[in-house]
Order: C-alpha cells, then structure tokens, then sequence
C-alpha cells in the first residue's frame, strides 16, 4: 500500500486548515475565558473549593 | 473494608475475581514453555488472594446507609500507601542502577538483575507505581470533593486501583523475566496491555459518572487536568500498543507499525506520556492542593483554563522533537520543535499561576514544608518546562541528544516537579483522610522536604555537567579531522558525576523512606483530629475576612 499524500499536500493543509484550526480554537477558549457574565462562575468556583466542608451534599 | 461493600457489591467482587483466576489458571496450564505461564499463574494467585476474603464476608448484613452521608475513601487510603510503597521500591531501584553505572559489577551476576531488565522496573516503577497511584489516590479524593457528591459506587474504584497495581505487577515481573516489547515506558507486553485498556475505561467512566452526578454547577478546573489525563492516556496507549501477538499463548507480540513509523508513534506517545501522565494529571494535583494548602484561590482561574487548552493542544504535535537528526523527515522534526516553543507559553502560565497564587501565603511556605513542597513543585516544573523547550531546538539538541543531559532533564522535571507534588499532595491528603490532626511527626516532614530538595539538585547539577562534556567529547575533533576522544575516554569522565547522581539518589530515596516511617507512624499513633478541627476552613486568621485571588 502506497500512500498518496505528497509533502506538499501536508503543507497545504498545516498552512490553511491547521492554521485556521489553531487561530478558532484560540479565539474560542480566549472569549470563553474572558466573557464578562462568566467571570462570577469562575470566582465562585476557585473560591468554593476552599470550604473545607467534608462530607457530600445531598 | 470488605464489610463496607454492599452484598452485590461483593457478589460482583468475586464474580470478577472468579473470572480473572480462571483466565490465569487457563494462561498457566496452555501457556506451557512460554513465559507468558509464568505470568498466568501470577494472576491466578493474586486473584485468589483477593476472592478468599471477599468470600469470608460473602454474606455479612449490608453496610449501614450512613456511609452515604460520607466520601469514600478507603481507596483513596489504600492508593496513597501503594504510592509510598512503590516510591520506596522504585526508586531503591533507581539508585541501585546510579550505582551500577559507577560500578557495573554491582549487580547479583543474575539475568533479572542486568541493568537492561532492571532499568525498565525503575522507569515504569516510578511513572506508573509511584506517579500512577498517586494520581489515581488523589483523582479519587478531589472529584468527590470539587464536585460534592460521593463516588457513584463502591466497586469501580478498587477495580481500577488494583487493576492498575496488578498492570504494574505484570510489567515488572515480566521485565525481570525478560518479557518486553522494547518500546520505551511502553515495554509491557499484548496481554497487560489489554488488561490496562479495560481498568482505563473503568476509569474513565467512573469519573463521568461523578461528574454526572455533581451538586456544584461548575466543574473545577483540577478535574479537567484529570479528565485530559485519563483521556489522552487511553488513546496514546491504544494507538501506541498495537501488535500482533505471535500466539495467544506466547508473550510476545509484533507491533503493527516499523522503522520510522514506528519510531513516530513510540515518541508521539512517549512525549505524551510525559505530557498527559507526569503533567496534566499533576497540574490537576496542583490545582487542587496548593489553593487549599496556602488558604487562597488560585491567583487567575482564566489563566488556568487558557493554559488548559494551550497544554492540551500544543503537547499532541511535540514528540518528533525526540528524533532530531534521524530518518524522520526534516519537517516532521521541525514541526516538532516549533510546537516545543510555543509550549513555554502555557507552562509558564501554570506555573506563574502557582507561585502568585503564593502571594499573601509566603509565611505559610516558609512554617510549612507540606506547601513548600508544592511550591518547589512549581519552581521545578517552569525550570523543566523552559529547559524542555531549550532543549527541543534542533541545533540545542545536537549537543543535548543521547548524553545524561536528557536524564538530568527528565529527574529535575521527575524528582523536583513529579515526586515533589505528589508528596504534598499526600502530606496534606493523609491526616484528613484518616481523621488526625497532623502528620505524626513535622521533623519528618521537613526532613523528607530537605533531603528530597538536596537530592534532586546534587542530581540535576551533576548530569547538566555530565551531558555537556559528554556531548562536547563526541563532536571535539583533532587538526587531522579525526574525533579527538574515542567513546569510552567520554564514560570514563563521568564517574565524578555519576558518583555524585547516586549520592543525590540516595538523599532523595532516604525522603521518601522517611516519608514512608511518617506514614506509618501518622496511620497507627497520631492524635486523632477534633470534629472541629477537621471540619475547619485551612484559612489564615489574618486575613479570613474576605479572601479573593489576587487577580
């Protein structure tokens, strides 16, 4: 079996859809790490874990 | 222990082990001539010596519904002494074989102690025995307790931990037997690695159904770490471990892939192990530990789930950076080393994360070795993550490659960040998990700290020389063009260096020994702790009244 990629196929590729790839998926997780409505979420939750309350809720 | 499985539980219990002593005795009878019986009758005798106590408690009353309003931790507890145990085995190993390299008759004159079968029992005594139930011990305790509910059952997780434990059984005793697959820290053979499939999708699932099953709305940012570890782990040891087994009653396999591909795939699990096993799975230790230990929350949560992100996608693409100058195509190597660079980025941001979640607690670093160890944790893993990244340059790496360098460069991120965490980690987790008020005794603790931190750098200092002359050695060449020091004139100069690498073993191995004897001593003599001291926030009088990251 032959595989019919040549180099220049796998560059293409790493400079378009690898490239996009990486700058979407950057811009998404930079918004939600950023978005203003999530940050009360995110301060609670660092916060939370510091109550040392040890048994579960239920 | 037993008693606190519920009566199906149990039934479940011996259901499995039946079947497991079964299969061995099947591999042991069949398997005749082949080392693969030897391996089988292992499993049978371990399986036994589990199923005749479930089966003495067989048909005890069902555990009290009390239980429900608790964690369960008893293999929490179990897991953190095997990680103890396995650190004192492993890395006894690991200093014996330092010692080998200064004087190689050091061995028993015996096939199992060569040091090519010992040296995979080291490596995969400590990523694996040491590392693995570390993260299994405290994965346990923190997803019960970030997301406030009990695990989901009792069964599950002594599957996977002592399924685990016997997955490095088998690749122990097969390495000293001489059953290998040589793809390095993927040595064990077809049949352990299909057994770890199995325990890992227990794992994974039991972690789901947690999850699931939480009462806090947001899922803390340890648990992703976790999650990614088990993940990503399953699917580097799949695609890694593919083979063909010669026979189904032989131990050994042929993998599917060769030459430069196989050489790829090995490197692309390999740095992926360090990557997911020894830091994902670790940062998720940190994340948890060191806010609670210091009394403060994590100095940026956004910070935490951009390097999350930037780790988890960066980490996949780097593993050509170990074949540099080889067969793979130049690009590949490239590709590699760019994907290295940009790497710093997100450990750096973790660990500057770590140190300025510090800020306010530096008195606490400075009375408590448990967060000190934490905090030297994260000093070591930004010095491994920049000298990782230094390291993976093409140029960089011709002096660096095959030299003690890398050795040094895998200790300071092994003993200083891996061993160091862990240790903290455990140091905070036991007298919480066993009702005490504090490790039986401080002065242990700090010496454990003190030689644990003299060791790794007597360690790290004495291969960073070791390596660079070692490298400048082999490419010094005369005025004739020819090399100026043949191969053994370079062993011949380390034996200063590796003299002082087994002193620095030995220091950190008296740590954890005495870490060990702190364990013991915690679990059998220690006062027990007050429900009011126990149920106490770990926050700092001063400044209790509002605390905030300091953001």
């Amino acid at each position: 079996m032959t595989l019919d990629v040549s180099h220049d196929t796998v560059v293409w590729a790493a400079k378009t859809v690898g490239l996009l790839y990486l700058l979407v998926l950057s811009a998404i997780i930079v918004c939600y790490a950023f978005w203003p409505s999530r940050q009360k979420e995110f301060r609670d939750a660092s916060a939370a874990i510091l109550d040392q309350e040890d048994r579960p809720w239920r | 222990m037993i008693t606190n499985l519920t009566a199906s539980e149990r039934r479940g219990a011996l259901l499995i082990l039946v079947v497991m002593a079964i299969v061995g005795l099947f591999f042991a009878a069949a398997g005749r001539g082949d080392p693969i019986a030897l391996h089988g009758a292992l499993i049978m005798v371990v399986a036994l010596a589990f199923a005749f106590p479930v089966m003495g408690h067989l048909y005890d009353p069902e555990p009290s519904a009390d239980r429900l309003d608790t964690y369960y931790d008893d293999p929490s507890k179990v897991g953190m002494i095997l990680t103890f145990a396995w650190a004192a085995f492993a890395m006894f190993v690991g200093d014996w074989l330092a010692w080998m390299m200064v004087e190689p008759t050091w061995t028993t004159g015996s096939a199992w102690s060569s040091f090519g079968r010992l040296r995979p029992v080291h490596t995969t005594g400590v990523i694996f025995g040491f590392g693995g139930n570390g993260l299994i011990a405290t994965s346990f305790y923190v997803m019960q307790r970030t997301c406030r509910v009990r695990l989901p059952d009792q069964l599950s997780p002594w599957f996977v931990l002592l399924g685990f434990n016997l997955f490095c059984l088998l690749a122990v005793t097969g390495y000293m037997l001489g059953i290998t697959q040589s793809k390095e820290y993927a040595e064990p053979e077809w049949y352990a690695d299909l057994w770890l499939v199995i325990v890992w999708i227990v794992y994974f699932v039991l972690y789901l159904r947690t999850l699931a099953r939480r009462e806090e709305p947001h899922i803390y940012v340890a648990n992703w770490y976790y999650m990614a570890f088990i993940l990503v782990v399953a699917m580097l040891h799949i695609v890694n471990n593919l083979a063909v087994p010669v026979s189904f009653l032989s131990a050994k396999s042929h993998s599917l892939f060769s030459g430069v591909q196989d050489a790829l795939t090995e490197w692309w699990y390999g740095h992926n192990a360090v990557a997911f096993f020894l830091t994902a799975g670790f940062l998720g230790m940190m994340y948890y530990y060191l806010p609670i230990r210091a009394g403060r929350p994590i100095f940026s949560y956004r910070m935490s789930i951009i390097s999350f992100w930037g780790i988890t996608f960066m980490y996949m693409w780097v593993g050509s950076h170990h074949l540099h100058h080889t067969a793979l195509p130049q690009w590949v190597q490239t590709l590699g080393m760019s994907f290295s660079l940009v790497l710093l980025v997100p450990s750096w941001a973790s660990a500057a994360n770590a140190l300025l979640t510090l800020n306010g607690a530096w008195h606490r670093v400075r009375d408590d070795a448990t967060l000190r160890f934490m905090m030297i944790a994260a000093v070591f893993y930004g010095l491994t993550t920049f000298e990782g990244s230094f390291m993976a340059i093409r140029s960089v790496n011709a002096l660096s490659h095959y030299t003690d360098w890398t050795v040094g460069h895998v200790h300071a991120g092994a003993l200083g960040w891996v061993a160091m965490i862990t240790f903290g980690a455990l140091y905070a987790s036991i007298p919480w998990l066993w009702k005490k008020e504090r490790m039986y005794s401080s002065f242990l603790v700090e010496l454990h700290f003190w030689l644990a931190l003299s060791g790794t750098v007597i360690y790290v200092f004495a291969l960073w020389n070791a390596g660079i002359i070692q490298g400048l050695m082999w490419r010094t060449y005369t005025e004739n063009g020819n090399l100026a020091y043949t191969f053994l004139d370079s062993v011949v100069a380390m034996t200063p260096y590796y003299i002082a690498r087994a002193i620095g073993g030995l220091l950190f191995l008296t740590g954890a020994l005495a870490g060990c004897l702190n364990l013991y001593l915690t679990i059998r003599f220690a006062a027990p702790a007050t429900e009011a001291l126990s149920l106490m926030p770990l926050r700092d009088p001063v400044s209790d009244a509002v605390i905030q990251a300091a953001e």
